[in-house]
């Protein structure tokens, strides 16, 4: 026989258990709108605090074996290794513009997942670093940059002397123009020093940005 | 009597030693590093023994190094039939075409390979210095570009010494290796092909004691004065051959008339 005051305790727990439950129900439902609310306000776009800046590219032309200047207005930052990395990004990117005159094709397409996971534009990293100083010697000014590129952008190049250069050519020239305090540059491939970029242009020696002169004709 | 015999040997023997011309143009064509010197007397004349003068004219040799090989296959290119290439195999053709037009010029050559085997640039580079050439020509093709690509080094001139780091050896000999590309050069615009000069860094050529161009082959773009042609164009790599037999011979000349 259960007593009535068992009764009573058992309707108010009951009575007390589902409030709770419809509480819980609700504060859960507010906490979905705030994370709703906080994800609309995340900015899809750049914000536009970096003022746009003119930049020239050096832009390769297979046929002829020149480099054409090209004025570009771009957001740059203030940092200089993620302006020589921006720099280094859109020169690649043109490479890949439908009517290039040095085409390089996307290296997504070849099946190498490095570029998805790095850099989706073959530039891994840009380091900008004081010159190597001999001991002794009166300190030179200048910057050595070293471009580390995508396994991927090397696995995708096309193989030749005159593609290579041009693109090793275009990379030293159009870093030198904007930043002319880089005047030394090496390159890396996914971090490694590698033989050559696609089998000829040579990657284990230093460029000086003062050789870079081509003389197509 | 003894006395005589022993004179008659040793007298032939002598002549053996100071006529080693005789015997060095009997290497045999077809493998890494060989000579192949230049042609017998005119035909007509009789086969006279000729006096035993010390040669001490440094002969005219030209090197030829045809790129890749082996497992290095370098670039794919495509031969205008919708069929693909690897580079090892054109520049080895075009070697081996190139060293056969010399040799009927009388042009002395070497080349670094004549078959499909892996080398290393060192071994490519031990081979070239090894005959103090005259003139290095390095071989490549691209698929990439139009006409012939002419590359020097791109390392900065200095004075030839005794002993030149191996990996800048070419340093030493830039003034002469631009002269030979634009003679080159020249002789590429006679035969109408279009040629693009450019300086660049590349191994074996920076260790190249010799004066070095690499000749990369690309296919002819149809332009103002050029129809499109493959690389693998009979004609097209004959006139590029013509071509470069008639700047090496002019090369020649000018190199008998330095002091």
């Amino acid at each position: 026989m259960i007593s009535r005051a068992q009764r009573i305790l058992f309707t108010v727990m009951l009575i007390a258990a589902v409030a709770m439950a419809a509480f819980l129900i609700r504060l859960r439902e507010r906490a979905q709108d705030r994370l709703l609310v906080v994800q609309d306000s995340v900015p899809l776009i750049e914000p536009g605090g970096s003022p746009l800046e003119n930049v020239s590219l050096l832009i390769p032309n297979d046929t002829d074996g020149s480099l054409l200047p090209a004025q570009r207005s771009l957001p740059m930052p203030k940092d200089e290794s993620a302006r020589a990395r921006v720099l280094l990004e859109t020169l690649l990117e043109s490479f890949r513009e439908p009517h290039s005159t040095h085409p390089i094709a996307d290296g997504t397409s070849s099946g190498a997942n490095s570029l998805a996971n790095s850099s989706t534009l073959g530039i891994n990293e840009v380091y900008l670093m004081p010159l190597p100083q001999p001991k002794g010697s009166t300190p030179t000014p200048g910057l050595m940059a070293v471009v580390d590129l995508s396994a991927a952008f090397a696995a995708a190049h096309p193989s030749g002397i005159e593609p290579e250069t041009l693109t090793l050519l275009a990379i030293i020239g159009t870093l030198h123009a904007n930043i002319p305090a880089v005047t030394q540059v090496r390159f890396l491939v996914d971090g490694h020093q590698v033989e050559t970029l696609a089998g000829h242009a040579d990657l284990t020696r230093t460029y000086l940005a003062s050789e870079t002169e081509p003389t197509g004709r | 009597m003894r006395w005589t015999r022993v004179g008659t040997a040793f007298a032939g023997l002598l002549l053996l030693c100071v006529s080693p011309e005789t015997f060095a143009g009997q290497a045999s064509q077809g493998s890494a590093g060989q000579q192949n010197p230049p042609s017998p007397p005119p035909a007509g004349m009789p086969a006279l023994p000729g006096p035993a003068v010390p040669n001490v004219t440094p002969r005219f040799m030209v090197v030829i190094d045809a790129a890749h090989g082996g497992d290095d296959t370098g670039a794919r290119i495509g031969n205008g039939v919708g069929d693909h290439a690897v580079e090892k195999d054109i520049v080895l053709s075009l070697s081996v075409r190139l060293r056969s037009t010399l040799s009927a010029h009388g042009i002395g050559v070497v080349t670094t390979r004549e078959s499909d085997i892996n080398l290393t640039p060192i071994s490519r580079a031990e081979i070239a210095n090894r005959d103090s050439a005259a003139a290095c020509i390095l071989i490549h093709a691209t698929a990439t570009g139009s006409g012939v690509h002419l590359y020097t080094s791109s390392l900065a001139p200095l004075p030839v010494t005794r002993f030149m780091p191996w990996q800048t050896a070419q340093s030493g000999y830039i003034t002469q290796s631009l002269k030979l590309s634009s003679e080159i050069d020249s002789a590429l615009a006679h035969a109408e092909i279009p040629v693009t000069l450019g300086r660049t860094s590349l191994q074996p050529m920076d260790s190249f004691a010799c004066p070095a161009v690499a000749v990369e082959i690309a296919p002819l773009v149809s332009g103002a004065s050029t129809k499109a042609t493959p690389i693998s164009d009979s004609a097209y790599q004959k006139s590029i051959v013509d071509a470069l037999t008639a700047a090496l011979t002019e090369w020649r000349n000018d190199w008998r008339q330095q002091p």
